[in-house]
């Protein structure tokens, strides 16, 4: 019962930092509703048990990558966006309406074929002890045993990246 | 333990918690300035009670009291927002600190920590790792350039010096096999031949534990790292516009963060609370908690300590010592370490 009222408070403020990223004018206040939305997915995460995830969501995430964006917000002291065109009021009203519509069908849809609903709400299922396989020894067996050469591959794809920003930044000299 | 039971020691532990660490705080302050006065042949506060030890009181009281004033042109929501953010994190990350070990009242036993979680160390660092934008949103929000420079310095300064933080720790982890905090401090008990203890420093963590502290003075924008604040050219930086209690709001997460990264210290390096323990039951699950306090007051001596010796450095220098001595060697610790304990 907690787990599912704690559930709907966190996705609803998942959700409402999300239009709020989009709504606001101010590149420093989409960052920060950025930042909502990241924390809230990690309590979402821990909600279901994946408390190393959760922790790692935080300290990637929220911590170090929306640090440069806001780093970055204020180096540049970009202000607010100015919208040239107001755009078509029509699409407004009729564009807002119809995307929740097309948004609920699909939905509908999709846990009706996954077979989604026919599980009973009683929120996400609260995890206990022994099936706890979120935790940070489960997750190293899994990332180090099991899955060993997609995680290599992917840091040195990581790394080939952090190496390509390094040239490209440098490039002017 | 029934629910009711556990919400109620809880919420004991939480208060109980945040009284010492706020008390730490202002003691730390008044030690900071009583132990730098004499270095520098002054006497430091005297006129508040004996030896100034009620001048945290006064202090307090007239922060209070003081003018709490708004600039113009200030971010409005944001500004308000920064210290909030900087004095939460601070104090959040205490609650999963062990201070002892299980201690027994009756038919009640309790952990001597709010919480004992799994991720207990990871949970420190996310929490500070938010910490970050109470300074950069005050230098940002407060539309002064001092308070911009603070920032940005201090956010620069503290994604650099993270890294090197975080990855002088994976040593230690290695070593014990647990995130958990109190897991951790009890694989430290004991003694080789009676008299060298089992600290994880003995145990061939003595350069991570020198990457931890120089890494842990910059997190904290201490002395000889505090660029961001630095009075000498940006007035006070981060918090200049700031006022009253939400100047003090600041300045009780600086000292909340050091007294934070002296117990993590404690706890991951130093052996917790270990220590020789005698007398009745009581006495024995108590005198833990001295000898966890003696090392955090060491660690804050020495603190003060290089802020009363060491000058700043420059900036140039400081993102150099960060990523190209600290950073390097912290990944050496590591390899070296993996090898050993694979090894063996």
């Amino acid at each position: 019962m907690l787990a599912l009222v704690l559930f709907f408070i966190f996705a609803a403020l998942c959700v409402g930092g999300a239009i709020n990223l989009l709504v606001q004018k101010h590149p420093i206040s989409s960052a920060l509703s950025l930042i909502v939305v990241m924390g809230s997915l990690a309590l979402l995460y821990l909600l279901l048990g994946a408390e190393f995830v959760a922790a790692v969501q935080v300290i990637i995430y929220a911590g170090a990558v929306m640090v440069l964006f806001v780093f970055v917000i204020m180096l540049l002291n970009a202000g607010a966006e100015e919208r040239l065109s107001q755009g078509s009021r029509v699409a407004t009203m009729l564009g807002v309406p119809a995307l929740i519509i097309g948004f609920g069908i699909t939905a509908a849809l999709v846990s009706h074929i996954a077979g989604l609903d026919r599980i009973a709400i009683g929120g996400p299922k609260v995890m206990h002890g022994a099936d706890l396989f979120g935790n940070p020894q489960a997750v190293g067996h899994l990332l180090f045993r099991n899955y060993l050469l997609p995680f290599e591959v992917t840091s040195i794809l990581i790394l080939v990246a952090i190496m390509g920003a390094v040239v490209l930044a440098r490039r002017e000299e | 333990m029934s629910i009711g039971i556990f919400i109620l020691v809880s919420i004991v532990k939480i208060l109980l918690a945040l009284f010492i660490l706020l008390t730490a705080v202002a003691y730390t302050v008044l030690l900071e300035r009583k132990v730098v006065a004499h270095m520098q042949n002054r006497w430091g506060p005297t006129r508040v009670g004996p030896f100034g030890i009620w001048q945290p009181l006064a202090d307090g009281l007239k922060f209070i009291f003081k003018e709490d004033l708004t600039p113009p042109y200030v971010n409005k929501p944001l500004y308000l927002l920064a210290p909030i953010i900087a004095v939460t994190t601070a104090l959040t990350s205490i609650a999963v600190i062990p201070i002892g070990p299980w201690i027994k009242l009756g038919s009640l036993s309790t952990p001597l920590q709010i919480t004992d979680v799994n991720i207990g160390l990871l949970v420190i660092l996310g929490v500070t790792s938010v910490g970050v934008y109470g300074v950069a949103l005050a230098g940002w929000s407060s539309n002064s350039k001092y308070s911009m420079l603070g920032g940005l310095r201090a956010s620069a300064q503290m994604i650099s010096y993270e890294v090197a933080l975080g990855l002088s720790l994976i040593g230690v982890l290695i070593y014990a096999g647990t995130f958990s905090l109190s897991d951790i401090v009890n694989q430290q008990t004991g003694t080789w031949l009676g008299f060298i203890p089992k600290w994880n420093i003995f145990k061939g963590q003595i350069v991570a534990f020198f990457i931890y502290i120089m890494a842990a003075y910059a997190e904290t924008n201490r002395i000889p790292f505090d660029l961001p604040e630095a009075e000498t050219e940006l007035v006070a930086g981060y918090h200049t516009e700031y006022s009253s209690m939400k100047f003090a709001m600041f300045f009780m997460a600086e000292y909340a963060n050091m007294v934070t990264v002296a117990c993590l210290a404690s706890v991951l390096f130093l052996g917790g609370w270990t220590g020789p323990v005698w007398g009745p039951p009581l006495a024995q699950s108590l005198i833990p908690i001295f000898w966890f306090a003696v090392r955090v007051f060491a660690f804050l001596f020495i603190y003060i300590w290089v802020r009363g010796t060491l000058p700043r450095f420059r900036y140039d220098q400081l993102m150099a010592f960060g990523w190209k001595f600290l950073l390097p060697l912290a990944i050496a610790n590591i390899v070296v370490t993996a090898f050993v304990v694979a090894m063996k």
